[in-house]
């Protein structure tokens, strides 16, 4: 068992990975010498060779678009997309192709791809390096996203992205990089993709949060059960497509309450489609309206602003207590 | 037909002023006294606010930022051949252009400090300079719809200029905008900031080309390859290719050679992929050094102008930085103005909703 952090333990992943499957190749902008601006790929390229952790071009539809390739080709390649603020681009190669190969050829191609896309807020960086656009690629059939929240499911997800016949877009939350250290277990784990994660339960309220807001989750949910014992069951939804109804909505029947923390703006957000997806399997079972905790409509702030914009630890308390006093 | 010979290309360099600042007299451009001391003041301004900037940040004063220090040539030279009329699309990295067209420091600071107020022209900047780019690649295209515009509403000798960097070159972006501009036939000027890297990337691994330069042929647009710390040398290319578009020849691409010679932002180190001594070569290119060495031999710069400049520009960093410290009273809820033009009900909610959880944080303590 190592203490690592989720920087570390992503690390980790892709090196298990590579190390156990010559088939797994790194590539992307600063990905090898410099071992990627946030340090994830740190070392790889000089265990692997350049052949398989490869700096490309500064081209991000490039990236993914040879990626495919290599994923038609019997690779599985682990591209990364610097921030998520330049996966935009990435988006025509990816819908227009990698999500559809499988459909289009009735299964006879598919694309085992993993696009890495650093998001969210809170790092006091630049313009385009805050946004949490999990929605805009959660919308496109046929692609898989995930987004851990701590270094241990960081890890295990990274493995299951991997292992994956699909293409999965596996973003990381810039700020939980670094913020803190997790036991992982020396043998790899996996994780099945798909699924949300019941990390406390109780009886009384279904909190459902993911990446960075997980934290502020906790910390809200631990401030609610000392203030005044409430037993909330707190979920990781870990997947945002495709989304696990059966966990979300077997929670709510049994708390018959449910609030939602999402950094991402409100609007068409994956707190909308949980709350669709409860509309439609377990409505009759809510006791409260469900509350959404999340980040406004507005373009995202530069950091001089920015917190202000987050939800914060205040806005997530105050919200489940809203859903637990109705 | 046998096969045969369509077509064959040259790409040309020019250089002006060596690096110990020595002049090619057929070359050099027929500049007055003041416009060349104009031109060196502003690359000294550049310079000292750049490092002052660098400083600021390392005491936590501002964010993020990306030191232009080493390419002062290659932007202010250009800025300096530009007009007032002519638009700017640059990237971020372009702080010579941009005060040399007018903006401030402290507006400057402002940006870097997270706050979007430094994107806005204030009185005296000007009005036809776009806000930093930060998306690689990106702007050149809007340099070209800003001079099919300019073009279509009765102002054909008006330029956009827009910069870009090595790395730059390698997004579909940057070859759409130059296949669209000589399509058109527009007065586009793109300069490629060539620093060699892009943030760990060599210039040798971004492009098979020789030249950046010579990209331009594909498109049917002149392309040619300047030393970028030599001053004279990117005015030369730049006015003449601002001629040509404003003659209705269409755009140029300038590659300006030259070296960041700092890290790629404060967030980098760059000693994880280039060595010391491959900058302590490029610093002995430094365009300030040579440029000055230019206007002493020609007796109209000395030791004593030079130390008036810096204590100049030492007061006048301070009373900027200061102007910058004192700002206070930022509308907490001015991302909420400017969404869009016009008021919608579903935002005003929301901002309803983010005035009430502020004021509610406040309590918090
Ligand atoms: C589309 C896009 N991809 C990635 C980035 C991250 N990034 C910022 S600057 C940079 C390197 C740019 O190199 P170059 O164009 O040579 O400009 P320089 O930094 O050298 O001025 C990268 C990869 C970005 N800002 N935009
Ligand atoms: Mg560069």
């Amino acid at each position: 068992m190592a203490k690592l952090n989720m920087v570390q333990a992503i690390n980790l992943a892709l090196d298990e990975m590579m190390a156990e499957d010559p088939s797994v190749v790194v590539l992307g902008e600063d990905v090898g010498v410099d071992g990627g601006v946030f340090r994830v790929t740190e070392g790889l390229i000089e265990k692997y060779g350049e052949a398989r952790v490869i700096d490309t071009p500064l081209a991000e539809s490039a990236i993914i678009g040879t990626a495919i390739g290599m994923a038609l080709a019997g690779l599985k390649p682990v591209g990364e997309m610097q921030f998520c603020g330049f996966s935009y681009i990435m988006i025509p190669q990816l819908e227009g192709h990698g999500s559809r190969y499988r459909s289009r050829t009735h299964g006879q191609f598919h694309v085992p791809l993993v696009m890495r896309v650093p998001y969210g807020g809170g790092v006091r960086a630049l313009e385009h390096h805050s946004e949490s656009r999990e929605a805009s690629l959660g919308h496109f059939p046929g692609v898989k996203v995930v987004i851990p929240s701590g270094p241990r499911n960081a890890r295990s997800l990274m493995r299951a992205a991997i292992l994956d016949p699909d293409p999965v877009v596996y973003m990381e939350p810039k700020r939980s990089y670094r913020a803190f250290k997790e036991e992982v277990p020396e043998a790899p784990e996996t994780v099945e993709i798909g699924k949300a994660q019941v990390i406390q339960e109780g009886t009384d309220v279904t909190v459902i949060a993911w990446g960075a807001m997980m934290h502020t989750t906790k910390k809200a949910v631990e401030e609610i059960r000392q203030a005044r014992g409430a037993s909330i069951e707190l979920i990781d939804l870990l997947t945002i497509s495709p989304m696990d109804t059966e966990t979300i909505c077997a929670s709510v029947r049994k708390t018959g309450r449910l609030a939602v923390v999402q950094e991402a703006p409100l609007s068409f957000g994956p707190a909308s489609e949980i709350i669709a997806t409860v509309n439609d399997h377990a409505l009759m079972h809510l006791e409260a309206p469900v509350k959404r905790v999340c980040g406004y409509d507005v373009v995202t702030p530069y950091f001089g602003r920015e917190n202000l914009y987050l939800p914060t630890l205040g806005r997530a308390r105050r919200g489940i207590e809203e859903v637990l006093d109705f | 037909m046998p096969k045969k010979e369509l077509d064959t290309f040259r790409v040309s360099y020019l250089s002006i002023l060596d690096e110990d600042g020595n002049v090619d007299k057929d070359l050099e451009p027929k500049l007055k006294k003041p416009e060349l001391i104009e031109l060196y003041r502003q690359m000294v301004w550049a310079r000292r606010t750049d490092e002052r900037m660098l400083k600021l940040q390392r005491q936590g004063r501002i964010g993020t930022f990306g030191p232009s220090t080493g390419q002062e040539a290659a932007q202010c030279a250009v800025a300096f051949a530009m007009k007032k009329q002519d638009w700017f699309a640059g990237a971020f990295r372009e702080h010579g252009v941009r005060l040399l067209r007018g903006e401030t420091l402290t507006r400057q600071l402002l940006y870097y400090n997270g706050q979007e107020e430094g994107n806005v022209n204030e009185e005296g900047a000007n009005p036809r300079n776009l806000p930093i780019s930060v998306i690689v690649g990106a702007q050149p295209l809007h340099a070209v719809g800003l001079a099919y515009a300019m073009r279509l509403q009765g102002e054909p000798e008006t330029c956009a200029v827009t910069f870009m960097g090595d790395g730059a070159t390698s997004e579909g972006d940057f070859h759409e905008a130059m296949n669209f501009a000589a399509v058109w036939n527009l007065p586009v000027l793109f300069v490629v900031q060539n620093n060699q890297w892009a943030i760990s990337v060599p210039r040798s691994k971004q492009t098979k080309s020789a030249t950046i330069a010579q990209k331009a042929i594909a498109y049917g647009m002149p392309g040619i390859q300047v030393d970028g710390n030599d001053a004279l040398a990117v005015y030369v290319a730049a006015a003449e290719a601002l001629d040509r578009g404003r003659s209705g020849e269409g755009p140029t691409l300038i590659e300006a050679v030259t070296y960041r010679l700092m890290m790629h932002t404060t967030a980098d180190d760059q000693y994880k992929y280039r060595t010391k001594e491959e900058e302590d070569l490029w610093w002995r290119r430094d365009p300030l050094v040579r440029f000055r060495a230019y206007l002493e031999a020609k007796k109209i710069w000395s030791e004593k102008d030079q130390e008036a400049l810096e204590e100049e520009y030492r007061v006048e960093i301070e009373k900027q930085v200061k102007a910058f410290e004192g700002m206070s009273g930022w509308k907490p809820d001015a991302p909420f103005d400017h969404v869009f033009g016009t008021r919608h009900e579903r935002i005003e909610q929301q901002r309803r909703e983010f005035l009430a959880e502020i004021a509610k944080e406040a309590d918090r303590g």
